[in-house]
């Protein structure tokens, strides 16, 4: 626990986040067992608001903001780098530590009831009603702190840390995609950290900055409130984009298609993602002038992420496309994330959003982006180096299933949510008296959200298995041409390389890996589940330090 | 075709009741066509490419493919012309639609936790029912006494946050005489849900009939207490707070509390009678009940006394009391709803202590 190695901090918050990702998952179903039926069912509209807060407080703050950066990135960016570790291994713990901190405090509002505010925590509602807010507006603050941290020590182990020939561009795409995220994080992290101080200092002493009757702006809230929450849209989704670029081109053993323009664009995102705030206020009384200009921002961050869409699917042209678990979460990404975009065309046009804005348009939007995005990327990226960082292969029939279960479940949850909302459903509502007619929508969504938790118990049942039953896993079981897969034992020593690794190639050349004599010549193990051909040699015991004295030999050729 | 158009509309949308809506559904339309096309060719793709190029062998050689710029040129300029054609659409119906003819209807709307109050020129007030004339445009200017709320009709595609200490507008023109559904859109707390209204949109007849009748039909004589008490205590909202089976809910039932001695949160306390539970209506903010929150708006200016004398019949018959089955002879006629009703008070004033 007190480790300052990045794979075992990495796996801590590994642990922490699935614990609040099953805390926001419990959350969920009870929300939608509520509204399965017209009335208080399961319980009353004052529990099911603080229920339905406490969903989004942890699966935003406490789960997808850290989810793939802290975990998967912490775990994986300095294996690819071909460091040893990040650049500040004991910030690293101190960072998971606030986490625990700053959860620890957002879990103790539950003890005096909760809140109930919704996660935005909108004045003069927040301000003014009984609940703990101040006790997880600290809870947020300090979170905060853990976000801030783990993105500068990505960017200076970024900078600083890379192996000797890996330029910036043979750095792998997750690695640009967690770049792109720390900039984010540093930068508008700090802002929500003071909007919740200011919270609780207008809490505890009437300080007046968004109080009306004391001179305050109603509306200033909100902007603080987005000005950090939108860009925190992009550290949730850019990070999965990093992981999808990742199992799109070692599941199709081709080059990324578009490699420049998808790292680019990663860092285009993350700064335009600065100027859209205003999108969430089309309807809050801002004044019309930076409602079209907030609009036209916002389409012009569409572009880039339709770009990284196709660029995607074009990579699987003429590869070989190998269809087990993480692959087609990666196809199921690539779907759910097509919609989510489209969707927020749609949000994001002015007189459109006025009818949809606060609907459960907006709900199953958000869900197709961040659920349908960022934790079926979470989710592929897990099952992909599961092998790598625990020495085990998972279960494939049961990692199938899984994704199957998890894509019906999501679509049939989520996508009735869209014609419930353009048709009128608000969101945020514990009961809908006015709108019974539907209800039948209602129980179907519920239902999927059942079928959503079972594909979901699935992959935790898979993990618990492979660790205990699942077969030893192989250097590199898929065939990946990046340094986690070529230079390292699964899983990697403790320094991960015995030796610095010399970089030749970029991340993705599979030709060049094949055709050369490469970095070994092909196993010719056909067909056995625990040692699965793939171009680039199947790595047993060993095999790094063979590799460090072919390049001190320099007999060794890429 | 345009029936087709039109199922596929009045799937996703509801139906175009003002004048505006069709301005609105046109560009959702228009993104939902191009949209779907474009999820179908992606979806399209998505299965023909992993079938085409599936892995055969374990050993299978990667082919480099080069980059086609003309392709690549393509997938970015023909988005970003779709996406620039999609927010002038956007934009212009926005503008088109947002403001207001110098001509319409004003409107004055409150909202608090939790029910919209309508007041208008014509000095009449009204709870949960925003009563307008139908084919002319009304154009409404809205303040919340507490938190942010939401005004938001389906119907009439129209939405503003009510804020409080700021003005908001927003306006419409109902295309026909029915009754549409107000909700609330922005998250208020524990009434949120509840918080549902309805336009009613008059012809023009019954429009000047409602406005020359003060807002609707006055008490009559014979009429029971019992009953308008009964009406009111839905039609004012009063349910959303106080339940009449024993359960306590934002605010105390009204069953089973008559006679006692209430504390309240100063430290003083009261019987519930009829002057208590008077006061309570009209001036709810003058004593709380120990473990209950101050957010009871004052009804003072909307009920007459006589409504006011019903509510607390009806309280009383909750709990079982006798109460007298009609109004005195000469007692509560007038114009009901409004404040207007000073002919009556007198004898409403009366009333109670007749009791």
């Amino acid at each position: 626990m007190t480790s300052v190695d990045h794979k075992r901090i990495g796996i801590m918050y590994l642990v922490a986040i699935s614990t609040f990702f099953a805390l926001g998952g419990i959350l969920a179903l009870l929300v939608r067992t509520e509204l399965a039926m017209l009335g208080d069912t399961i319980m009353d509209a004052d529990t099911y608001n603080r229920v339905f807060t406490m969903h989004g407080v942890v699966m935003v703050f406490l789960f997808i903001v850290p989810s793939i950066p802290a975990s998967l990135g912490n775990i994986i960016m300095p294996i690819q780098l071909g460091a040893k570790d990040v650049a500040f291994p004991k910030l690293n713990l101190m960072s998971f530590y606030l986490y625990v901190a700053g959860a620890f405090l957002a879990i103790l509002s539950l003890r005096t009831g909760g809140v109930d505010t919704g996660w935005t925590f909108y004045t003069p509602y927040s301000a003014e009603t009984g609940t703990a807010v101040i006790a997880m507006g600290m809870g947020v603050f300090v979170a905060g702190f853990a976000s801030i941290l783990t993105g500068i020590n990505f960017i200076v182990t970024i900078h600083k840390m890379r192996a000797p020939g890996l330029t910036w561009n043979r750095m792998p795409l997750f690695c640009w995609g967690l770049y792109a995220t720390s900039i984010v994080q540093v930068l508008a992290t700090p802002v929500i950290g003071i909007t919740m101080l200011l919270l609780v200092l207008e809490r505890t002493l009437g300080i007046g900055i968004f109080d009306p009757a004391l001179g305050g702006d109603p509306v200033l809230f909100q902007h603080f409130f987005w000005f950090y929450s939108h860009p925190a849209v992009y550290i949730m989704i850019l990070p999965a984009f990093g992981v999808i670029s990742e199992l799109v081109t070692t599941f199709s053993r081709q080059k990324v298609y578009g490699y420049t323009a998808i790292a680019l664009s990663s860092v285009a995102i993350a700064l335009l993602g600065f100027l859209v705030w205003g999108h969430h206020m089309f309807t809050s009384g801002q004044s019309i002038v930076s409602s079209i200009v907030f609009s036209m921002i916002t389409f012009l961050i569409g572009i880039p992420s339709g770009i990284k869409i196709f660029n995607w699917i074009a990579t699987m042209y003429r590869g070989s496309v190998w269809l087990v678990t993480p692959m087609l979460y990666a196809i199921s990404f690539l779907f759910l994330f097509t919609i989510g975009g489209l969707t927020g065309i749609m949000v994001g046009a002015l007189a459109v959003d006025i009818h949809l804005h606060d609907t459960y348009f907006v709900v199953a939007h958000f869900h197709y982006v961040m659920m349908g995005g960022t934790v079926i990327a979470m989710l592929g990226g897990l099952f992909y180096w599961w092998p790598k960082f625990t020495g085990k292969l998972y279960h494939e029939g049961m990692g199938v299933a899984s994704a199957v279960l998890v894509f019906i479940g999501f679509n049939m949850t989520f996508f009735i949510q869209f014609v419930m909302g353009s048709q009128g459903m608000p969101r945020r509502y514990a009961d809908y008296p006015d709108l019974p007619w539907l209800e039948p929508l209602h129980q179907f969504s519920t239902i999927g959200s059942y079928v959503l938790g079972l594909g979901l118990l699935l992959v935790l049942f898979n993990g618990i298995w492979s660790l205990f039953k699942g077969k030893p896993a192989p250097g590199n079981p898929w065939g990946g041409a990046s340094l986690e897969w070529t230079h390292t034992t699964s899983p990697p020593d403790p320094h991960n390389f015995s030796r610095t690794p010399l970089v030749t190639h970029g991340p993705y050349d599979y030709y060049t890996v094949f055709n050369g004599a490469g970095d070994g010549a092909m196993g010719d193990g056909m067909g056995d589940g625990a040692n699965r051909p793939a171009p680039v040699p199947v790595i047993t015991e060993g095999a790094p330090q063979e590799f460090d004295k072919q390049i001190d030999l320099g007999t060794r050729q890429a | 075709m345009s029936q087709i158009y039109e199922a596929i509309r009045s799937f996703w949308l509801p139906e175009q009741a003002s004048t505006t809506a069709h301005v609105i559904d046109a560009p959702f339309m228009f993104i939902l066509i191009a949209s779907t096309i474009m999820l179908i060719g992606v979806t399209f793709y998505l299965f023909y490419l992993p079938w085409k190029y599936r892995r055969r062998s374990s050993a299978d050689v990667p082919y480099p493919v080069k980059e086609n710029h003309l392709l690549e040129m393509s997938w970015i300029v023909i988005p970003t012309i779709l996406v620039f054609i999609v927010f002038f659409w956007g934009f212009k119906a926005h503008v088109d639609t947002v403001v207001a003819p110098a001509d319409a209807y004003e409107v004055n709307v409150q909202g608090k936790k939790w029910l919209w109050q309508f007041n208008y020129n014509e000095g009449i007030t009204t709870t949960n029912e925003l009563v307008v004339p139908a084919n002319r445009p009304v154009k409404l200017i809205m303040n919340s006494v507490d938190v942010l709320h939401s005004f938001y009709v389906p119907e009439f595609r129209i939405k503003h946050d009510v804020l409080p200490n700021r003005y908001s507008t927003v306006w419409f023109e109902a295309v026909r005489a029915d009754t549409f559904q107000i909700l609330c859109t922005e998250y208020c707390g524990t009434g949120h849900s509840v918080m549902g209204a309805k336009v009613i949109a008059l012809g023009a007849q019954e429009w000047n009939e409602w406005v020359a009748s003060g807002g609707g039909k006055g008490i009559q004589p014979g009429d029971s207490p019992v009953e308008l008490g009964e009406a009111l205590y839905t039609k004012n909202v009063c349910n959303t707070c106080h339940s009449i089976d024993g359960s306590s809910k934002v605010g105390p039932s009204f069953l089973g509390h008559w006679g006692e001695t209430r504390n309240f949160v100063d430290g003083g306390s009261a019987v519930m009678d009829e002057d208590y539970t008077r006061e309570s209506i009209l001036y709810p903010a003058a004593h709380i009940v120990e473990d209950y929150q101050p957010v009871m708006p004052s009804y003072q200016g909307q009920l007459s006394d006589g409504e006011v004398y019903a509510l607390i019949q009806y309280i009383k018959s909750i709990n079982g009391a006798d109460v007298p089955a009609t109004f005195a002879e000469g007692g509560f006629g007038g114009d009901g709803d409004a404040g207007g009703a000073d002919a009556a008070d007198d004898a409403a004033a009366d009333a109670p202590a007749a009791e």
